[in-house]
């Protein structure tokens, strides 16, 4: 009985970890622009991986007592997925990728370089100066 | 029961990895690829531990660290790179 429950968990973590990672994929694939996109594989194929990894520990520590080398590299996982996606959002903030045009907000770092008023068309203002 | 989901989540992670080799390759620019590359060995770490639980061996999980290790460091090298021009200033 017991056996049958933790055979149970095993198979729903490995199911539920392949399932999460292919909707982030899909995500990936399927989204507009690049800053959609970032949120895909940065939470939900994270959360995937994690849950494989999971069910692994489950797996192996069925026999001869608890194992947690499996968990190690879920927690490094969980550390380092959004330090590279904070990279990465800088990086394609550096570039000014293009964002959706339904998108809300304008952020600072999109705007562009060039200044709004040309030296031509500058207002003049009434200086007595010539 | 086990065997039938890791036939199921197999099938899962190599559909994910066809889907980013897809934006691997289409990708309009070059964070696109970046992270799409990241994606992938994020998905190539669980299917090494899904092969570690089909051959019955605990052993995989050190190749496992170690794909996790060197694509971090490597994703935020390439990220230094398109942020600098530079990796070590």
């Amino acid at each position: 009985m017991l056996n049958t429950i933790i055979e149970g968990a095993i198979a729903f973590m490995l199911i539920a970890g392949g399932a999460f990672a292919f909707i982030g994929s899909l995500g990936l694939t399927h989204l507009k622009d690049f800053y959609m996109r970032l949120h895909g594989p940065s939470k939900t194929t994270t959360l995937g991986v994690g849950c494989t990894l999971i069910g692994s520990l489950i797996y192996f520590s069925r026999e001869d007592g608890p194992i947690i080398q499996e968990l190690l590299i879920t927690i490094f996982a969980f550390i380092t997925a959004p330090v590279s996606a904070h990279m990465l959002a800088k990086s394609a903030l550096h570039h000014k990728l293009k964002p959706d045009p339904r998108t809300r907000g304008n952020p600072v770092e999109l705007e562009s370089d060039k200044p709004k008023h040309s030296i031509e068309e500058a207002p003049q203002g009434d200086s007595p100066l010539p | 029961m086990i065997d039938m989901a890791l036939w199921i989540a197999l099938a899962l992670f190599c559909a994910a990895i066809v889907l980013n080799f897809y934006r691997a390759v289409v990708g309009p620019s070059l964070p696109d690829r970046v992270l799409a590359v990241d994606t992938m060995y994020m998905n190539s770490i669980a299917l090494i531990v899904l092969f570690g639980i089909w051959v019955n061996n605990k052993d995989y999980f050190e190749a496992a660290l170690l794909i996790a290790m060197l694509g971090f460091v490597s994703t935020i090298a390439i990220c230094k790179y398109l942020l600098r021009g530079d990796i070590i200033e």
